[in-house]
């Protein structure tokens, strides 16, 4: 037998074998990129660096809200080593039920070589003494997280909270991961961007059991950016003192420094103190406020939108000024045939109108805005004309709109229009005969207390305004955003704000609706205002107001639901909240105001 | 002896082929390094690590190669019976007093180090096959000649079966390629790689089960024996349409036969599994073929993994899936890029990912580490080392040494050949080391000795015929 091709054969088979193996060789390593992802995707780790979240000042510096750091503690319940239950559980102050629920459960998420969340939020305090026995527990750690704190305890829903981001802002956004949190409302959400900083990352591998090391690689961590400081345009002091005479009722107070926009004040009654929504007790406490009748997580001076009552009155004035449908010296009989009035008055003039609020003053004004004789053929047709104009001057006061606001949420109220009575009553089937409550405050119309705080800054301003804002320097001494650097002008004649002007000091003085509020060393020009409501119960008191008179620096809006007068309950409300920020201090002679505010409990009405 | 007269004993040896198993030597441990070192232990020759200990190996396997090439060749050739027959009592003593690794029983502990009789059986092998067939001048068309050569692997062969070390098992096959240089028909080794593959296959179709209609379920092997029923029968039309009438009925028989032949193989390779192995040695041979892995905590991980981050998944399947291993191997292998991560700077290797990295899947660190061009050197080296081993078994006038050196030769291939196959997934996982490379006292030693006797036998290639 001839065996020489044998070896050939042989040697064939192995460089055949190894030609094979070079080619697989050169599609896995050179070939094909998707290994070399699946590396990177299983070694590599990218942990998220968080930033410390921006402090917020109030505008004298006062601290509002910080960070406070607490400690979570995991167990990863695969790396759990058999230990004394006993000691463990007397140190976490926990039931050793309580680690058997949590491994069960773990183990049927299929997590258990996860780290899982055994206690959490431990005070600084508490961790010290923990952490110098945790040692002995194999498979036990502890995580540090800041939490938001609030030293002040006040302006909760000026703020704002910080939460878990919710599934819908984490499709939203790019920027973050599940596990996030983000500013869910206030000054939290609006300057979201601002306060969080930005993320660095620390590259680090993962072994094949989940351990994290650090790597000392050719990728460089990138360091995270800490959140933006905030000053923020609320005074603390007047906040608080706002949240004081607030309560026990259901209502709001905004204070808006008039020729900034600056809120200087923004309470929402019942309040809460802002540290219960914060870390551990967030959860349970959120769900009881959530559900409490009196709604404290509702936003009233932005988002409860109320008729205007009386106080729209000073917006007609100004509309009719404007259109040159009356001057200051229009004088009308108080015909209490159609629209009923209050008080023995019979011929006012407008000053006098508006200081005792005649209703059938204002009803004939805005019949004269409305029914001009545009349209000299038909009354529906010249009503349709009429309301346009009004409608386009009423919106300038920042009415309907959400006045350009740093506010997250604000609603936008109602400034009823033609398309809406067109909508509401047909087309032309609708006259001012049809639509007359609105010119005294009551109908279709629909506004919010930061609306109507903002009107008083422009009766104060005479005649623009800047748009409320909560954030006054972004980082310390830094700018507002910069569309808070603008003035939006009315477009109405500085004198038409005179009369105006004078009518509101007369509301304050012997004879006017609020004379008993008046303070003694402050010039206040306000107007008492009642808004009737649904449900047959008490009337809501709404009052608003500027001091001083001549370069005001505070405008405010109070409402007080279901207290009635809005001259006996919300106008003292504001004349404190001016004494206390101008003067720093509640004189002798306002203290019996005070405690009947103090005092008043309008929570069961 | 020779008319040339006594030459210096490392006269002739053929320093190349000592060179490159220098090179993979050394190669092999700087890998081993590489892949085991622990930040505290830094030092490449601290004894209570692995490199350090495969430092030791190294020196003693120098020094036993030496010792080797200083001996006579001739002694090699007298004593083949007994050092076989050592070996085949070490494999028996193995049984009776060994210690269970992994689920084979395949060490004997003596104080600090185990040995593994299976790493030395094939030298054993080798020389009696060598001796055998120089001595009988036997030809290997009869069948006489066939069993004997049979028996001579085939008892080591069963005695590794009983550990159950099915890697060391396959590498026997190796024998039969040397066998072929020797006159053993073709078809032989044709139907030998066939019957492994099918065994193979067998044992994997086997470890399912299958609910069959009528039959309920049953063992997923009745489908591949269906499958050779049908290509018997397509065989037997084929037969009859084409085939001429008078070479018919052999074709039949031999179509007939072996289609009985394989079902009844089929058959009893999972019998013997099912039935004749322990529980344990079942397992080990299924955990060899990467159906089932060595860690038990499955039932552990279950549940959805909607939440969980795509890497975690990964982990989390180490648990649950079979093919575990063998992907992690192929990833670090992919991840090597052309030119590699850096030496000591796999993140798969260094994060330890690659299971078994400095024993068997030492090439998967390589090739992460040194890239496709150094896994290209690593097998350009063994093409090379075996190459040159055929070339050398050729140029011997003693069939002795001519059987032994394609022994030799085959031996590394057949390792080379699953182990890298293993590692860039054109094999199953089978666990035996890439010679010289892998870490392991008695593989390194079994290998130097195997290689050296060779050279051995080889420097005095002038002066003997045997
Ligand atoms: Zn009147």
């Amino acid at each position: 037998m001839n065996l020489d091709g044998r070896r050939i054969t042989i040697i064939l088979i192995v460089c055949v074998i190894a030609i094979i193996f070079v080619i697989r060789l050169f599609f896995l390593q050179v070939v094909n990129s998707t290994w070399k992802e699946q590396a990177t995707a299983l070694t590599e780790e990218e942990i998220p660096l968080y930033p410390p979240r921006g402090i917020i000042y109030d505008r004298e510096g006062r601290m509002l809200v910080t960070n406070q750091t607490v400690y979570n503690l995991m167990v990863v319940p695969k790396k759990v080593q058999p230990f004394d239950t006993l000691s463990l559980c007397n140190l976490l102050r926990i039931q050793p039920s309580d680690i058997t629920t949590l491994f069960a459960k773990a183990k049927a998420r299929g997590e258990y070589h996860r780290p899982q969340l055994l206690v959490e939020q431990i005070a600084p305090a508490d961790y010290a003494a923990i952490s110098e026995q945790l040692y002995k527990f194999e498979g036990f750690f502890a995580e540090s997280r800041t939490l938001r704190v609030y030293p002040q305890r006040a302006g909760a829903l000026f703020l704002g909270d910080v939460g878990k981001i919710s599934p819908g802002e984490y499709k939203a956004n790019p920027y973050y991961t599940k596990q996030e949190y983000i500013g869910k409302s206030g000054i939290e959400k609006a300057y979201e961007t601002e306060l969080r900083g930005i993320k660095g990352i620390k590259y680090a591998f993962r072994d094949n059991v989940g351990n994290i090391k650090d790597q000392e690689g050719d990728k460089e961590d990138q360091a995270a950016i800490p959140g933006t400081d905030l000053i923020c345009t609320m005074d603390a002091d007047l906040q608080n003192y706002g949240e004081k005479l607030m309560q026990n009722k259901r209502g709001c107070i905004v204070a808006i420094e008039p020729s900034t926009g600056e809120i200087l004040a923004m309470v929402s009654a019942p309040t809460y103190d802002p540290n219960l929504l914060v870390g551990r007790v967030r959860g349970h406490n959120f769900n009881v406020m959530t559900n409490d009748a009196q709604k404290p997580l509702f936003n009233r001076a932005t988002q409860a939108q109320y008729r205007p009552g009386s106080i729209f009155k000073l917006a007609q004035s100004l509309t009719a000024l404007s259109v040159g449908a009356i001057t200051a010296q229009t004088r009308i009989h108080c015909n209490r045939g159609i629209i009923g009035c209050h008080g023995n008055h019979s011929y006012d003039d407008l000053e006098m109108a508006i200081v005792h609020s005649c209703n059938p003053y204002f009803r004939e004004v805005m019949h004269r805005v409305v029914e001009g004789n545009r349209d000299p053929k038909s009354r529906f047709r010249d009503a349709r004309l009429g309301l346009e104009i009004w409608q386009g001057y009423i919106q300038r006061f920042g009415f309907g709109t959400d006045l350009h606001c740093d506010i997250p949420s604000v609603k936008t109220g109602n400034v009823p229009g033609v398309e809406f009575y067109d909508k509401w009553y047909g087309k032309e089937q609708w006259a001012f005969s049809t639509i007359y409550s609105l010119s005294i405050g009551e109908g279709e119309m629909l506004v919010t207390p930061l609306q109507m705080c903002n009107m008083a800054c422009v009766i104060a301003n005479r005649g623009w305004y800047v748009a409320p804002h909560t954030v006054k320097q972004i980082g310390i001494g830094g700018k507002p955003r910069e569309d808070f650097l603008v003035r939006y002008d009315l477009g109405i004649d500085t004198a038409h704000f005179t009369t105006v002007v004078n009518a509101m000091e007369k509301v304050l003085q012997p004879g006017g609706t609020a004379w008993r509020s008046a303070l003694k060393d402050i010039v206040v020009c306000g107007k008492t205002g009642t808004v009737q409501n649904a449900g047959g119960k008490e009337d809501h008191a709404v009052f608003i107001c500027f001091a001083p008179k001549d370069n005001p620096k505070i405008a405010i809006a109070v409402y007080t639901e279901n207290a009635g007068f809005g001259g006996t309950w919300s106008a003292p409300v504001a004349t404190l909240m001016i004494e206390k920020y101008l003067n720093d201090s509640i004189a002798k002679s306002s203290e019996a105001r005070e405690k009947l505010i103090f005092d008043a409990n309008f929570l069961d009405r | 002896m020779s008319s040339l007269g006594r030459q210096h004993p490392l006269a002739n040896v053929d320093w190349l082929t000592v060179i490159v198993y220098g090179a993979l030597v050394i190669f092999g441990w700087m890998n081993i390094y590489s892949a085991a070192v622990v930040d505290t232990h830094p030092n490449p020759m601290d004894m209570s690590q692995e490199y350090g200990k495969q430092f030791l190996f190294i020196l003693i396997s120098s020094f036993l190669g030496l010792m080797v090439l200083y001996m006579e060749g001739e002694f090699f050739n007298k004593f083949a019976i007994y050092i076989y027959g050592l070996f085949i009592l070490l494999l028996l003593l193995v049984l009776a007093i060994g210690t269970t690794v992994n689920g084979a029983k395949a060490w004997i502990q003596i104080g600090g180090f185990a040995l593994q009789p299976a790493e030395f059986a094939k030298i054993g092998v080798g020389l009696m096959l060598a001796k055998y067939i120089s001595n009988t001048k036997a030809k290997f068309n009869n069948w006489k000649t066939r069993l004997i050569a049979a028996v001579i692997i085939g008892v080591p062969a069963l005695l590794i079966l009983l550990q159950p070390d099915v890697g060391s098992l396959l590498t026997f096959v190796a024998f039969i390629l040397a066998l072929y240089r020797e006159g053993l028909s073709g078809n032989v080794l044709i139907i030998g790689l066939g019957a492994i593959v099918f065994g193979v296959l067998s044992i994997i179709t086997g470890f399912n089960k299958i609910n069959y209609p009528f039959f309920g379920e049953q063992s997923g092997v009745f489908i591949l024996m269906t499958i050779v029923f049908v290509i018997g029968l397509v065989f037997m039309l084929m037969i009859k349409n084409f085939v001429v009438p008078r070479n018919r009925k052999k074709l039949y028989l031999i179509t007939i036969l072996s289609t009985v032949a394989a079902i009844g193989f089929s058959f009893s390779v999972n019998f013997m599994i099912d039935k004749v192995l322990a529980k344990h040695q079942k397992t080990r041979i299924y955990v060899t073929l990467g159906l089932e892995e060595k860690e038990e905590d499955r039932s552990e991980m279950s549940g959805d993994a909607e939440t969980a981050e795509a890497a975690d998944i990964v982990i989390r399947s180490k648990n649950d899936d079979p093919g575990y291993n063998a992907r992690m191997a192929k990833i670090a292998v992919g991840n090597g890029g052309f030119f590699g991560q850096g030496y000591m700077q796999g993140p798969m290797t260094k994060n330890k990912y690659v299971p078994e990295r400095w024993t068997d899947f030492i090439f998967s660190v390589i090739s992460e580490e040194w890239g496709f061009i150094g896994s290209l050197a690593v097998i350009g080296l063994f093409v090379f080392l075996i190459v040159r081993l055929i070339n050398m078994a050729e140029r011997q006038r003693s069939q002795f040494s001519r059987v032994y050196g394609y022994c030799v030769a085959s031996i590394f291939f057949l390792h080379l050949l699953i182990n890298v196959g293993m590692v860039i997934g054109l094999a199953p996982i089978i666990g035996i080391p890439l010679p010289f490379m892998s870490y392991g006292g008695s593989s390194l030693i079994g290998f130097t000795l195997l290689l050296f006797i060779f050279l051995r036998l080889d420097a005095e290639r002038l002066s003997v015929f045997r």
